[in-house]
């Protein structure tokens, strides 16, 4: 892997990529599922989706990181969850502000960040255990990698189902949509070849390994 | 590992208390802080996506006034506050670019077959019709469903009769959804074939709001006849 100097030491750039590689909440941990395939029939709702729990995840590891001294243990499950809930309140407002057609697409789901097990994992396990901008880079390549996570189901959705990408038709009118993939189970079937083509790859990466062990 | 590493640490009470309190507060400052930030652009959309809807379903509209038609009878401009009392019913007048009376609009909602279907629909007083209808929220099957938004023969069912009966308690003859194929009177909706419930809901959005707003707006026609 390469490593820039200078902003990135090594250090950073290692948190900010186990989120966006080798931890991706949605293609190799299998977290936050419920908004993955609930909002994701489209590209354009897969990125908002992306992005507003990216800011939640960067806001609310950065102040449970900053506070983390002052929490104590036994309550601090409760407030992860005031924190974080107070952030997704906050989202809640900006996406109303910026459009009442994106807020309504997103639904009950922009609330249920709240409940998103890829924030409160990450509060849990790193950023109470970091300093504010240790966690705050992980929590930002976390945020990446599920929005690439949400992008790529959505997209591919959107592509098969509606013939569209972005709102831009791809096929002309002759196209047939293939409803079934912006209907529930759709989700379901993309999420399980996005699935299969990760695990086929680090199959794949593990053999190579051992392969060069073995020669070794 | 000595005894006292194995020891619970127990935080005081009065500490936990001084923390949550301390989070609690800061939380407190950032979603008002949220709030009031975002509260004109939120309220500006709110009524741009009202004017959008409406503007739609009244072709001729270039500005709208929002009403309420009390259940006394009566219509009143809605409060500063935009509060609607128990049992009122809240509709917009749409005007031309003469300030006349272009049409009314008002929201209705049925169950769907995925959820309810809310809709806005035009009434043209000078005509006493449903001229057309858009959708404000549903969650009805793509491809199936939301046909009702697209399909020629459908859309070829408005503008649809809505007089109101010679007691002024009502509507003359209930707006009604029928069989494809089926429709003979001025104020039946021909279903889309394979769309029936989504078609149906449509019809008793549109039947169950006209039955209570027509006749208390029927008497106040003058009141909302020019732009105030």
């Amino acid at each position: 892997m390469s490593q820039p100097s200078g902003i990135m030491s090594a250090r950073n750039w290692d948190e900010l990529m186990e989120g966006i590689w080798r931890q991706n909440p949605v293609f190799v941990m299998v977290l936050g599922m419920c908004p993955a395939l609930a909002v994701t029939v489209s590209g354009i709702n897969g990125l908002s989706m992306g992005i507003a729990t990216t800011f939640v995840l960067v806001c609310s590891c950065g102040l449970v990181s900053l506070l983390r001294k002052l929490i104590p243990k036994e309550v601090r499950i409760a407030t992860y969850i005031v924190i974080i809930a107070t952030f997704v309140t906050v989202v809640d407002y900006v996406i109303q502000a910026v459009s009442l057609a994106l807020y309504d697409a997103l639904g009950a789901f922009i609330q249920l960040i709240v409940v998103n097990c890829v924030i409160l994992g990450r509060a849990e396990a790193h950023a109470s255990k970091n300093t504010p901008v240790v966690a705050m880079t992980n929590a930002f390549g976390m945020g990446i990698g599920f929005t690439i996570g949400l992008l790529a189901l959505g997209c591919v959705r959107e592509i098969l189902g509606a013939g569209t990408l972005f709102g831009v038709s791809l096929f002309g009118a002759n196209f047939q949509p293939w409803v079934v993939m912006v209907l529930p189970p759709g989700g379901f079937f993309v999420l399980g070849a996005w699935l299969l083509l990760f695990s086929a790859l680090a199959r794949r990466k593990q053999r190579k390994l051992t392969e060069a062990a073995q020669n070794a | 590992m000595n005894a006292e590493v194995m020891q619970p640490q127990t935080t005081p009470t009065v500490a936990m208390i001084r923390t949550l309190g301390l989070i609690a507060a800061i939380c407190g400052v950032i979603i008002v802080g949220a709030y009031q930030g975002t509260y004109n652009a939120v309220q500006e959309n709110k009524r741009i996506a009202v004017e959008r809807a409406v503007f739609k379903v009244i072709p001729a509209a270039r500005s709208i006034g929002e009403f309420i038609a009390l259940p006394d009878g009566s219509v009143e401009k809605t409060s500063a506050s935009g509060t609607v009392p128990a049992g009122a019913v809240k509709f917009y007048a749409g005007y031309d670019d003469a300030g006349g009376l272009a049409g009314i609009a008002a929201e209705g909602s049925a169950k769907g077959y995925a959820d309810s279907v809310r809709i806005l629909f035009a009434y043209d007083q000078a005509t006493s019709s449903i001229t057309a209808f858009g959708v404000v929220a549903m969650r009805e099957t793509p491809g199936i469903g939301d046909k009702i938004l697209v399909d020629k023969e459908f859309l070829a069912n408005f503008p649809l009769e809505a007089k109101l009966a010679a007691d002024l308690k009502g509507l003359a003859n209930a707006i009604v959804t029928v069989k494809q194929g089926t429709k003979t009177k001025p104020w039946e909706i021909d279903a889309i074939s394979g769309a029936t419930i989504t078609s149906r809901a449509v019809g008793k959005a549109i039947n169950d709001a006209a039955q209570i707003l027509l006749p208390r707006i029927g008497p106040n026609l003058d009141k909302l006849k020019e732009k105030s």
